[in-house]
Protein backbone atom coordinates (compact mmCIF):
# COMPACT_ATOMS: atom_id res chain seq x y z
CA UNK A 1 0.00 0.00 0.00
CA UNK A 2 1.37 3.35 -0.71
CA UNK A 3 0.75 5.18 2.78
CA UNK A 4 -1.87 7.17 2.31
CA UNK A 5 -2.02 7.21 -1.48
CA UNK A 6 -4.82 5.14 -2.79
CA UNK A 7 -4.32 3.52 -5.88
CA UNK A 8 -8.21 2.02 -7.26
CA UNK A 9 -8.87 -0.24 -10.11
CA UNK A 10 -11.73 0.76 -12.34
CA UNK A 11 -11.42 -2.00 -15.64
CA UNK A 12 -8.02 -1.95 -17.10
CA UNK A 13 -7.02 1.23 -15.69
CA UNK A 14 -5.49 2.28 -12.17
CA UNK A 15 -6.36 5.65 -10.94
CA UNK A 16 -4.23 7.34 -8.58
CA UNK A 17 -5.87 10.22 -6.66
CA UNK A 18 -3.13 12.57 -4.95
CA UNK A 19 -5.02 14.41 -2.29
CA UNK A 20 -2.28 15.31 0.20
CA UNK A 21 0.75 17.45 -0.12
CA UNK A 22 3.47 14.75 -0.39
CA UNK A 23 6.53 15.10 1.30
CA UNK A 24 9.34 13.12 -0.77
CA UNK A 25 9.09 9.59 1.16
CA UNK A 26 5.32 9.59 -0.01
CA UNK A 27 6.02 10.21 -3.51
CA UNK A 28 9.01 7.37 -3.30
CA UNK A 29 6.78 5.28 -2.35
CA UNK A 30 3.66 6.01 -4.43
CA UNK A 31 6.05 5.34 -7.46
CA UNK A 32 6.91 1.67 -6.20
CA UNK A 33 3.84 0.52 -5.88
CA UNK A 34 2.36 1.80 -8.56
CA UNK A 35 5.05 -0.03 -10.48
CA UNK A 36 4.10 -3.00 -8.69
CA UNK A 37 0.48 -2.53 -8.87
CA UNK A 38 0.45 -2.23 -12.98
CA UNK A 39 2.42 -5.23 -13.26
CA UNK A 40 -0.39 -7.43 -10.76
CA UNK A 41 -2.90 -5.84 -12.38
CA UNK A 42 -1.79 -5.85 -15.75
CA UNK A 43 -3.24 -2.52 -16.50
CA UNK A 44 -3.22 -0.75 -19.73
CA UNK A 45 -3.87 2.79 -18.35
CA UNK A 46 -2.54 5.14 -14.88
CA UNK A 47 -4.35 7.90 -14.37
CA UNK A 48 -3.07 10.23 -11.98
CA UNK A 49 -5.45 12.58 -10.45
CA UNK A 50 -3.74 16.34 -9.27
CA UNK A 51 -6.73 17.95 -8.76
CA UNK A 52 -6.23 18.56 -5.14
CA UNK A 53 -2.45 19.86 -5.63
CA UNK A 54 -1.84 23.11 -5.03
CA UNK A 55 1.93 23.03 -5.95
CA UNK A 56 3.63 20.81 -8.56
CA UNK A 57 7.31 21.45 -8.07
CA UNK A 58 9.98 20.15 -10.20
CA UNK A 59 10.51 17.23 -7.45
CA UNK A 60 6.79 16.30 -8.00
CA UNK A 61 7.39 16.56 -11.59
CA UNK A 62 10.14 14.42 -11.97
CA UNK A 63 7.80 11.63 -10.15
CA UNK A 64 5.42 12.17 -12.67
CA UNK A 65 7.67 11.11 -15.36
CA UNK A 66 9.26 8.78 -13.69
CA UNK A 67 5.80 7.27 -13.24
CA UNK A 68 5.09 8.13 -16.83
CA UNK A 69 8.56 6.74 -18.21
CA UNK A 70 7.94 3.47 -15.86
CA UNK A 71 4.28 2.46 -17.27
CA UNK A 72 5.49 2.98 -21.02
CA UNK A 73 7.93 0.18 -20.19
CA UNK A 74 4.60 -2.15 -18.95
CA UNK A 75 2.59 -0.65 -22.11
CA UNK A 76 0.77 1.16 -20.11
CA UNK A 77 -0.77 4.69 -20.95
CA UNK A 78 -0.42 7.67 -18.32
CA UNK A 79 -2.48 10.62 -17.84
CA UNK A 80 -2.46 13.20 -15.63
CA UNK A 81 -5.73 14.71 -14.80
CA UNK A 82 -7.14 17.61 -12.98
CA UNK A 83 -4.22 20.41 -12.94
CA UNK A 84 -5.10 23.57 -11.93
CA UNK A 85 -4.73 26.70 -14.14
CA UNK A 86 -2.63 28.67 -11.24
CA UNK A 87 -0.13 25.64 -11.48
CA UNK A 88 -0.40 24.72 -15.25
CA UNK A 89 0.98 28.54 -15.61
CA UNK A 90 3.58 28.49 -12.84
CA UNK A 91 4.71 24.86 -14.60
CA UNK A 92 5.02 27.15 -17.64
CA UNK A 93 7.03 29.51 -16.39
CA UNK A 94 9.20 27.20 -14.29
CA UNK A 95 9.97 25.39 -18.13
CA UNK A 96 9.09 21.81 -16.87
CA UNK A 97 8.50 19.65 -19.27
CA UNK A 98 6.24 16.61 -18.66
CA UNK A 99 7.47 13.98 -21.20
CA UNK A 100 5.78 11.41 -21.98
CA UNK A 101 2.76 12.66 -20.03
CA UNK A 102 -0.46 13.09 -21.74
CA UNK A 103 -3.34 15.51 -20.08
CA UNK A 104 -6.50 15.98 -19.84
CA UNK A 105 -9.06 18.32 -17.93
CA UNK A 106 -10.80 15.86 -15.88
CA UNK A 107 -11.01 11.92 -14.81
CA UNK A 108 -14.20 11.21 -17.54
CA UNK A 109 -12.23 12.98 -20.62
CA UNK A 110 -8.64 11.19 -19.31
CA UNK A 111 -10.80 8.01 -19.00
CA UNK A 112 -12.30 8.44 -22.76
CA UNK A 113 -8.82 9.36 -23.91
CA UNK A 114 -7.27 6.18 -22.97
CA UNK A 115 -9.83 3.88 -24.22
CA UNK A 116 -9.15 6.26 -27.67
CA UNK A 117 -5.30 5.03 -27.46
CA UNK A 118 -5.74 1.79 -26.05
CA UNK A 119 -8.42 1.20 -28.86
CA UNK A 120 -6.09 2.62 -31.64
CA UNK A 121 -3.03 0.79 -30.38
CA UNK A 122 -5.27 -2.43 -30.63
CA UNK A 123 -6.51 -1.44 -34.25
CA UNK A 124 -2.76 -0.15 -35.14
CA UNK A 125 -1.32 -3.43 -34.08
CA UNK A 126 -4.46 -5.73 -35.73
CA UNK A 127 -3.65 -4.21 -38.95
CA UNK A 128 0.01 -5.10 -38.82
CA UNK A 129 3.09 -1.64 -37.83
CA UNK A 130 1.63 0.74 -40.37
CA UNK B 1 21.31 57.07 8.26
CA UNK B 2 19.67 56.74 11.59
CA UNK B 3 21.39 58.88 14.27
CA UNK B 4 20.28 59.99 17.47
CA UNK B 5 20.82 63.78 17.44
CA UNK B 6 21.35 65.88 20.61
CA UNK B 7 18.78 68.78 20.43
CA UNK B 8 16.59 70.57 22.93
CA UNK B 9 13.76 71.23 20.11
CA UNK B 10 11.79 68.39 21.99
CA UNK B 11 11.86 69.71 25.02
CA UNK B 12 11.18 72.85 23.80
CA UNK B 13 8.09 72.04 21.77
CA UNK B 14 7.11 70.46 25.24
CA UNK B 15 7.15 73.00 27.34
CA UNK B 16 5.78 75.69 24.78
CA UNK B 17 3.60 73.48 23.32
CA UNK B 18 0.19 76.02 23.89
CA UNK B 19 2.44 79.07 22.50
CA UNK B 20 3.77 76.98 19.95
CA UNK B 21 0.34 76.43 18.83
CA UNK B 22 -1.24 79.87 19.29
CA UNK B 23 1.51 81.40 16.88
CA UNK B 24 1.34 78.88 14.20
CA UNK B 25 -2.28 79.63 13.77
CA UNK B 26 -1.73 83.24 13.27
CA UNK B 27 1.22 82.59 10.80
CA UNK B 28 -1.89 80.45 8.74
CA UNK B 29 -4.08 83.33 9.06
CA UNK B 30 -2.04 86.10 7.84
CA UNK B 31 -0.80 83.87 5.23
CA UNK B 32 -4.27 83.43 4.20
CA UNK B 33 -4.08 79.46 5.10
CA UNK B 34 -7.32 79.75 6.42
CA UNK B 35 -10.78 80.55 3.99
CA UNK B 36 -11.51 78.35 1.27
CA UNK B 37 -12.53 75.36 1.74
CA UNK B 38 -11.28 75.35 5.69
CA UNK B 39 -12.77 76.85 8.22
CA UNK B 40 -10.63 78.67 11.09
CA UNK B 41 -11.83 75.52 13.47
CA UNK B 42 -10.83 73.27 11.22
CA UNK B 43 -7.41 74.61 10.69
CA UNK B 44 -6.84 74.51 14.38
CA UNK B 45 -8.16 71.35 14.73
CA UNK B 46 -5.66 69.80 12.04
CA UNK B 47 -2.92 72.11 13.32
CA UNK B 48 -3.28 70.39 16.92
CA UNK B 49 -3.47 67.39 16.22
CA UNK B 50 -0.63 67.43 14.14
CA UNK B 51 1.77 69.38 16.52
CA UNK B 52 0.23 66.88 19.35
CA UNK B 53 2.30 64.05 17.33
CA UNK B 54 5.17 65.86 16.64
CA UNK B 55 5.42 66.10 20.23
CA UNK B 56 5.61 62.28 20.14
CA UNK B 57 7.87 62.16 17.68
CA UNK B 58 10.67 64.10 18.22
CA UNK B 59 10.70 62.93 21.80
CA UNK B 60 11.57 59.75 19.66
CA UNK B 61 14.35 61.14 18.98
CA UNK B 62 15.14 60.89 15.64
CA UNK B 63 15.66 63.42 13.19
CA UNK B 64 16.91 62.12 9.85
CA UNK B 65 14.68 59.58 9.09
CA UNK B 66 10.80 59.70 9.80
CA UNK B 67 10.30 56.34 8.13
CA UNK B 68 10.70 54.55 11.27
CA UNK B 69 8.34 53.10 13.91
CA UNK B 70 9.08 56.68 15.83
CA UNK B 71 7.24 58.44 13.23
CA UNK B 72 4.47 56.12 12.28
CA UNK B 73 1.10 57.72 14.28
CA UNK B 74 2.75 61.19 12.62
CA UNK B 75 2.76 59.88 8.91
CA UNK B 76 -0.42 57.97 9.34
CA UNK B 77 -1.96 61.46 10.50
CA UNK B 78 -0.65 63.44 7.76
CA UNK B 79 -2.09 60.80 5.43
CA UNK B 80 -5.60 61.77 7.23
CA UNK B 81 -5.05 65.05 6.77
CA UNK B 82 -3.69 65.15 3.26
CA UNK B 83 -6.77 62.95 2.35
CA UNK B 84 -9.46 65.22 4.40
CA UNK B 85 -7.87 67.85 2.62
CA UNK B 86 -7.87 66.32 -0.91
CA UNK B 87 -11.63 65.99 -0.72
CA UNK B 88 -12.09 69.80 0.62
CA UNK B 89 -10.43 70.40 -2.76
CA UNK B 90 -6.86 71.42 -2.00
CA UNK B 91 -4.11 69.86 -4.08
CA UNK B 92 -1.10 67.93 -2.68
CA UNK B 93 0.86 70.73 -2.36
CA UNK B 94 -1.20 73.19 -0.53
CA UNK B 95 -0.95 70.11 2.38
CA UNK B 96 2.65 70.42 1.70
CA UNK B 97 2.48 74.49 2.58
CA UNK B 98 0.38 73.85 5.29
CA UNK B 99 3.51 71.69 7.25
CA UNK B 100 6.12 74.23 5.85
CA UNK B 101 4.27 77.12 7.68
CA UNK B 102 5.10 75.36 10.52
CA UNK B 103 8.97 76.66 10.31
CA UNK B 104 8.15 80.18 10.77
CA UNK B 105 6.74 79.85 14.48
CA UNK B 106 9.11 76.85 15.62
CA UNK B 107 12.16 79.28 14.53
CA UNK B 108 11.03 81.78 15.66
CA UNK B 109 10.46 79.85 19.47
CA UNK B 110 13.76 78.60 18.94
CA UNK B 111 15.64 82.37 18.45
CA UNK B 112 13.31 83.24 21.79
CA UNK B 113 14.74 80.23 24.07
CA UNK B 114 18.48 79.71 22.58
CA UNK B 115 21.06 82.36 23.39
CA UNK B 116 24.03 80.90 21.90
CA UNK B 117 24.22 81.67 18.09
CA UNK B 118 25.87 78.19 17.28
CA UNK B 119 23.51 76.32 19.27
CA UNK B 120 20.72 78.36 17.24
CA UNK B 121 22.14 78.03 13.54
CA UNK B 122 22.26 74.51 14.16
CA UNK B 123 19.18 73.61 16.40
CA UNK B 124 17.29 75.89 13.38
CA UNK B 125 18.59 73.17 10.36
CA UNK B 126 17.41 70.37 12.91
CA UNK B 127 14.07 71.38 12.70
CA UNK B 128 14.28 72.94 9.09
CA UNK B 129 15.18 69.54 7.78
CA UNK B 130 12.43 67.83 9.94
CA UNK B 131 9.84 69.66 8.70
CA UNK B 132 10.49 69.61 5.07
CA UNK B 133 10.65 65.33 5.47
CA UNK B 134 7.25 65.93 6.52
CA UNK B 135 6.18 68.25 4.11
CA UNK B 136 7.49 66.32 1.18
CA UNK B 137 5.70 63.02 2.87
CA UNK B 138 2.67 64.29 2.16
CA UNK B 139 3.13 65.04 -1.45
CA UNK B 140 5.04 61.54 -1.78
CA UNK B 141 1.75 59.75 0.14
CA UNK B 142 -0.70 61.46 -2.70
CA UNK B 143 2.01 60.41 -5.77
CA UNK B 144 1.73 56.81 -4.36
CA UNK B 145 -2.10 56.82 -4.33
CA UNK B 146 -2.54 58.39 -8.18
CA UNK B 147 0.05 55.47 -9.32
CA UNK B 148 -2.05 52.82 -7.77
CA UNK B 149 -5.07 53.93 -9.58
CA UNK B 150 -3.39 54.43 -12.64
CA UNK B 151 -1.69 50.37 -12.16
CA UNK B 152 -5.54 49.15 -11.44
CA UNK B 153 -6.88 51.11 -14.88
CA UNK B 154 -3.82 49.16 -16.51
CA UNK B 155 -4.96 45.98 -15.19
CA UNK B 156 -8.62 46.19 -16.25
CA UNK B 157 -7.55 47.71 -19.58
CA UNK B 158 -5.85 43.92 -20.15
CA UNK B 159 -8.56 42.33 -19.07
CA UNK B 160 -10.96 44.11 -21.01
CA UNK B 161 -8.83 43.36 -24.50
CA UNK B 162 -8.85 39.75 -24.05
CA UNK B 163 -12.12 38.34 -24.65
CA UNK B 164 -12.34 33.86 -25.09
CA UNK B 165 -15.33 33.10 -27.10
CA UNK B 166 -16.91 29.76 -27.17
CA UNK B 167 -17.59 28.78 -30.53
CA UNK B 168 -19.05 25.25 -30.19
CA UNK B 169 -19.29 22.67 -27.13
CA UNK B 170 -15.16 21.54 -26.67
CA UNK B 171 -14.30 24.77 -28.81
CA UNK B 172 -12.71 27.99 -27.88
CA UNK B 173 -11.36 31.26 -29.71
CA UNK B 174 -8.84 33.43 -28.04
CA UNK B 175 -8.55 36.67 -30.74
CA UNK B 176 -5.61 38.68 -29.95
CA UNK B 177 -5.36 42.03 -30.63
CA UNK B 178 -2.55 44.27 -29.78
CA UNK B 179 0.89 42.72 -28.82
CA UNK B 180 1.83 40.06 -26.33
CA UNK B 181 4.07 41.11 -23.56
CA UNK B 182 4.90 39.16 -20.47
CA UNK B 183 2.20 40.94 -18.57
CA UNK B 184 -0.37 40.57 -21.02
CA UNK B 185 0.18 37.00 -21.55
CA UNK B 186 -0.25 36.46 -17.69
CA UNK B 187 -3.76 37.39 -18.26
CA UNK B 188 -4.58 35.50 -21.70
CA UNK B 189 -3.33 32.60 -20.09
CA UNK B 190 -5.01 33.10 -16.99
CA UNK B 191 -8.68 33.78 -18.85
CA UNK B 192 -7.96 31.61 -21.28
CA UNK B 193 -7.10 28.09 -18.66
CA UNK B 194 -10.13 29.59 -16.49
CA UNK B 195 -12.53 29.01 -19.62
CA UNK B 196 -10.89 25.79 -20.36
CA UNK B 197 -11.82 24.67 -17.16
CA UNK B 198 -15.35 25.77 -17.07
CA UNK B 199 -16.71 24.83 -20.30
CA UNK B 200 -14.53 21.73 -20.55
CA UNK B 201 -12.64 22.75 -23.80
CA UNK B 202 -10.61 20.51 -25.61
CA UNK B 203 -9.74 22.51 -28.02
CA UNK B 204 -8.32 26.89 -28.38
CA UNK B 205 -7.98 28.64 -31.19
CA UNK B 206 -5.72 31.47 -30.83
CA UNK B 207 -6.38 34.02 -33.55
CA UNK B 208 -2.99 36.15 -34.09
CA UNK B 209 -4.88 38.41 -37.15
CA UNK B 210 -4.65 41.44 -34.55
CA UNK B 211 -0.86 40.77 -33.85
CA UNK B 212 1.14 43.28 -35.31
CA UNK B 213 4.29 41.44 -34.96
CA UNK B 214 5.50 37.97 -34.15
CA UNK B 215 9.07 38.53 -33.24
CA UNK B 216 11.42 35.76 -30.56
CA UNK B 217 9.53 37.30 -27.99
CA UNK B 218 5.84 37.25 -28.85
CA UNK B 219 6.55 33.57 -30.55
CA UNK B 220 7.65 32.59 -26.80
CA UNK B 221 4.74 33.67 -25.19
CA UNK B 222 2.68 31.84 -27.50
CA UNK B 223 4.43 28.87 -26.68
CA UNK B 224 3.89 29.06 -22.99
CA UNK B 225 0.51 29.62 -23.42
CA UNK B 226 -0.55 26.80 -25.73
CA UNK B 227 1.85 24.92 -23.95
CA UNK B 228 -0.27 26.17 -20.38
CA UNK B 229 -3.26 24.96 -22.64
CA UNK B 230 -2.16 21.55 -22.95
CA UNK B 231 -1.30 20.52 -19.16
CA UNK B 232 -4.91 21.82 -19.05
CA UNK B 233 -5.85 18.78 -21.68
CA UNK B 234 -6.71 21.68 -24.04
CA UNK B 235 -4.98 21.34 -27.75
CA UNK B 236 -4.61 24.27 -29.59
CA UNK B 237 -4.32 25.99 -33.37
CA UNK B 238 -3.16 29.19 -34.10
CA UNK B 239 -4.83 31.22 -36.93
CA UNK B 240 -4.62 34.27 -38.37
CA UNK B 241 -0.92 33.80 -39.75
CA UNK B 242 -0.60 36.35 -42.22
CA UNK B 243 1.63 35.79 -44.98
CA UNK B 244 4.50 38.52 -43.27
CA UNK B 245 4.35 36.37 -40.36
CA UNK B 246 5.06 33.36 -41.87
CA UNK B 247 8.02 34.71 -43.70
CA UNK B 248 8.95 36.17 -40.22
CA UNK B 249 8.90 33.14 -38.58
CA UNK B 250 10.64 31.14 -40.88
CA UNK B 251 13.34 33.77 -40.82
CA UNK B 252 14.29 33.73 -37.40
CA UNK B 253 14.06 30.22 -37.19
CA UNK B 254 11.24 29.99 -34.88
CA UNK B 255 9.67 26.67 -33.70
CA UNK B 256 6.01 27.06 -33.12
CA UNK B 257 5.25 23.41 -31.73
CA UNK B 258 1.73 24.10 -32.70
CA UNK B 259 -0.53 23.27 -35.72
CA UNK B 260 -0.98 26.95 -37.32
CA UNK B 261 -3.69 27.60 -39.71
CA UNK B 262 -3.93 31.12 -42.19
CA UNK B 263 -7.88 31.79 -41.26
CA UNK B 264 -10.21 31.34 -38.14
CA UNK B 265 -12.05 29.45 -40.56
CA UNK B 266 -9.85 26.16 -41.83
CA UNK B 267 -8.71 26.86 -37.77
CA UNK B 268 -12.57 26.01 -36.92
CA UNK B 269 -13.09 23.41 -39.50
CA UNK B 270 -10.06 21.37 -38.24
CA UNK B 271 -10.81 21.86 -34.38
CA UNK B 272 -14.76 20.33 -35.42
CA UNK B 273 -12.77 17.14 -36.91
CA UNK B 274 -10.58 17.09 -33.87
CA UNK B 275 -13.65 16.98 -31.34
CA UNK B 276 -15.10 14.41 -33.74
CA UNK B 277 -18.15 16.99 -35.01
CA UNK B 278 -18.97 17.94 -38.90
CA UNK B 279 -21.35 20.50 -40.85
CA UNK B 280 -23.77 18.77 -42.48
CA UNK B 281 -25.27 19.92 -45.25
CA UNK B 282 -29.05 20.30 -45.30
CA UNK B 283 -31.34 19.19 -48.36
CA UNK B 284 -33.22 22.91 -48.97
CA UNK B 285 -31.21 25.86 -47.09
CA UNK B 286 -33.63 27.16 -45.11
CA UNK B 287 -34.04 31.24 -45.89
CA UNK B 288 -34.74 33.32 -42.59
CA UNK B 289 -38.71 32.90 -41.05
CA UNK B 290 -40.52 35.89 -39.98
CA UNK B 291 -38.84 36.66 -36.44
CA UNK B 292 -36.08 34.57 -36.92
CA UNK C 1 12.27 28.80 10.86
CA UNK C 2 14.38 25.78 10.57
CA UNK C 3 14.46 23.91 6.94
CA UNK C 4 16.26 20.55 7.73
CA UNK C 5 13.59 17.66 6.34
CA UNK C 6 11.35 16.48 3.88
CA UNK C 7 8.42 17.13 6.20
CA UNK C 8 9.79 20.59 6.53
CA UNK C 9 9.77 21.37 3.02
CA UNK C 10 5.74 20.74 3.35
CA UNK C 11 6.37 23.46 6.30
CA UNK C 12 8.08 25.77 4.17
CA UNK C 13 5.09 25.73 1.70
CA UNK C 14 2.32 26.33 4.25
CA UNK C 15 4.47 29.23 5.75
CA UNK C 16 5.04 31.02 2.31
CA UNK C 17 1.80 30.19 1.38
CA UNK C 18 0.11 32.14 4.57
CA UNK C 19 2.37 35.09 3.91
CA UNK C 20 1.54 35.35 0.15
CA UNK C 21 -1.86 35.46 1.26
CA UNK C 22 -1.25 37.82 3.88
CA UNK C 23 0.80 39.70 1.02
CA UNK C 24 -2.43 40.04 -0.83
CA UNK C 25 -1.13 38.21 -3.86
CA UNK C 26 -3.07 36.56 -6.35
CA UNK C 27 -3.54 32.79 -6.70
CA UNK C 28 -0.78 32.72 -9.74
CA UNK C 29 1.07 34.62 -7.39
CA UNK C 30 0.84 32.85 -4.76
CA UNK C 31 1.49 29.62 -6.50
CA UNK C 32 4.76 30.92 -7.92
CA UNK C 33 6.36 31.54 -5.36
CA UNK C 34 5.41 28.89 -2.81
CA UNK C 35 6.46 26.17 -5.84
CA UNK C 36 9.96 28.19 -5.74
CA UNK C 37 10.05 28.05 -2.16
CA UNK C 38 9.86 24.43 -2.48
CA UNK C 39 12.51 24.23 -4.82
CA UNK C 40 14.89 26.31 -2.52
CA UNK C 41 13.96 24.33 0.56
CA UNK C 42 14.44 20.79 -1.62
CA UNK C 43 18.45 21.96 -2.00
CA UNK C 44 18.68 23.38 1.84
CA UNK C 45 17.94 19.84 2.79
CA UNK C 46 19.26 17.88 -0.38
CA UNK C 47 22.21 19.73 -0.59
CA UNK C 48 23.08 21.82 1.76
CA UNK C 49 22.36 19.58 4.75
CA UNK C 50 19.84 21.74 6.10
CA UNK C 51 19.66 25.57 7.25
CA UNK C 52 16.98 28.33 7.57
CA UNK C 53 15.00 30.46 6.11
CA UNK C 54 13.81 34.14 6.72
CA UNK C 55 10.41 35.36 5.16
CA UNK C 56 9.59 38.76 5.46
CA UNK C 57 6.55 40.88 4.42
CA UNK C 58 8.10 43.82 2.14
CA UNK C 59 6.02 47.65 1.47
CA UNK C 60 7.26 49.88 -0.71
CA UNK C 61 4.32 52.92 -0.47
CA UNK C 62 1.38 51.01 -2.43
CA UNK C 63 3.70 47.92 -2.89
CA UNK C 64 3.39 44.70 -1.54
CA UNK C 65 6.32 41.95 -1.39
CA UNK C 66 7.61 38.98 0.12
CA UNK C 67 10.78 37.91 0.75
CA UNK C 68 12.49 34.83 1.71
CA UNK C 69 15.80 33.88 2.90
CA UNK C 70 17.38 30.86 2.29
CA UNK C 71 20.77 29.70 4.36
CA UNK C 72 22.74 26.86 4.64
CA UNK C 73 26.03 25.83 6.08
CA UNK C 74 26.94 23.02 3.78
CA UNK C 75 29.24 22.34 0.91
CA UNK C 76 28.40 25.35 -1.24
CA UNK C 77 28.11 25.00 -5.12
CA UNK C 78 31.43 24.97 -7.12
CA UNK C 79 30.01 26.21 -10.49
CA UNK C 80 27.37 28.58 -10.02
CA UNK C 81 26.73 29.49 -13.55
CA UNK C 82 26.29 26.33 -14.17
CA UNK C 83 24.25 25.56 -11.60
CA UNK C 84 21.93 28.13 -13.02
CA UNK C 85 21.37 26.78 -16.63
CA UNK C 86 18.76 24.54 -17.00
CA UNK C 87 18.81 21.05 -17.01
CA UNK C 88 22.31 20.79 -14.91
CA UNK C 89 21.90 18.70 -12.00
CA UNK C 90 24.45 17.07 -9.52
CA UNK C 91 22.33 14.59 -8.16
CA UNK C 92 19.50 12.75 -10.09
CA UNK C 93 16.42 14.94 -11.89
CA UNK C 94 15.40 17.80 -13.61
CA UNK C 95 18.11 19.51 -12.02
CA UNK C 96 15.73 22.98 -12.77
CA UNK C 97 15.69 24.19 -9.08
CA UNK C 98 17.71 27.45 -9.34
CA UNK C 99 16.86 28.63 -12.80
CA UNK C 100 13.55 27.78 -12.79
CA UNK C 101 13.29 29.84 -9.21
CA UNK C 102 14.85 32.52 -10.14
CA UNK C 103 12.44 32.46 -13.46
CA UNK C 104 9.19 32.18 -11.23
CA UNK C 105 11.03 35.39 -8.67
CA UNK C 106 10.92 39.22 -9.49
CA UNK C 107 14.20 39.59 -7.67
CA UNK C 108 17.08 36.48 -6.86
CA UNK C 109 20.14 35.87 -5.61
CA UNK C 110 22.38 33.33 -4.49
CA UNK C 111 25.88 33.51 -2.65
CA UNK C 112 28.01 30.28 -2.63
CA UNK C 113 31.27 29.78 -1.22
CA UNK C 114 32.43 26.17 -1.54
CA UNK C 115 33.28 24.67 1.85
CA UNK C 116 30.84 27.46 3.56
CA UNK C 117 27.20 27.25 2.83
CA UNK C 118 24.59 28.69 0.09
CA UNK C 119 22.34 31.72 0.81
CA UNK C 120 19.49 31.92 -1.50
CA UNK C 121 16.93 35.21 -1.66
CA UNK C 122 13.84 35.59 -3.77
CA UNK C 123 11.11 38.05 -3.69
CA UNK C 124 8.20 38.63 -5.24
CA UNK C 125 6.04 41.61 -5.55
CA UNK C 126 2.13 42.35 -5.96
Amino acid sequence: MAGEIPILQIGDCLLVSIQVDMHDRLAMALQDDLTVRIVQSRARGVMIDISALEIVDSFIGRMLNNIAGMSRVLDAVTVVVGMRPAVAITLVELGLTLTGVRTALNVDKGLAMIRRIIDDGERGAGAGRG
Amino acid sequence: MRQTVHTIIPNLIETHHQRLVDNWLATQKRDGLVGGQITEDQLAEQSRRFLAELRQGVAGGQFDDISGPEWDSTRSLLDTIATERAVQGFSPSETAVFVFSLKEPLFELLRQEIQDVDTLARENWVASLLIDKLGMHTVEVYQKGREEVIRRQQEELIELSTPVIQLWDAILALPLIGTLDSARTQTVMESLLERIVSSGAEVAIIDITGVPTVDTLVAQHLIKTVSAARLMGADCIISGIRPQIAQTIVHLGLELDVVSKATMADAFALALRRVGKGVVERAKPQPPQDGE
Amino acid sequence: MAVLTSDDVVRVRQAVRANAIKAGFSLVDQTKIVTAASEIARNTVDYGGGGTLLIELLREGARHGLKLTFADQGPGIPDLERAMTDGYTSGNGLGLGLSGAKRLCNEFAIKSTPGSGTIVSLARWR
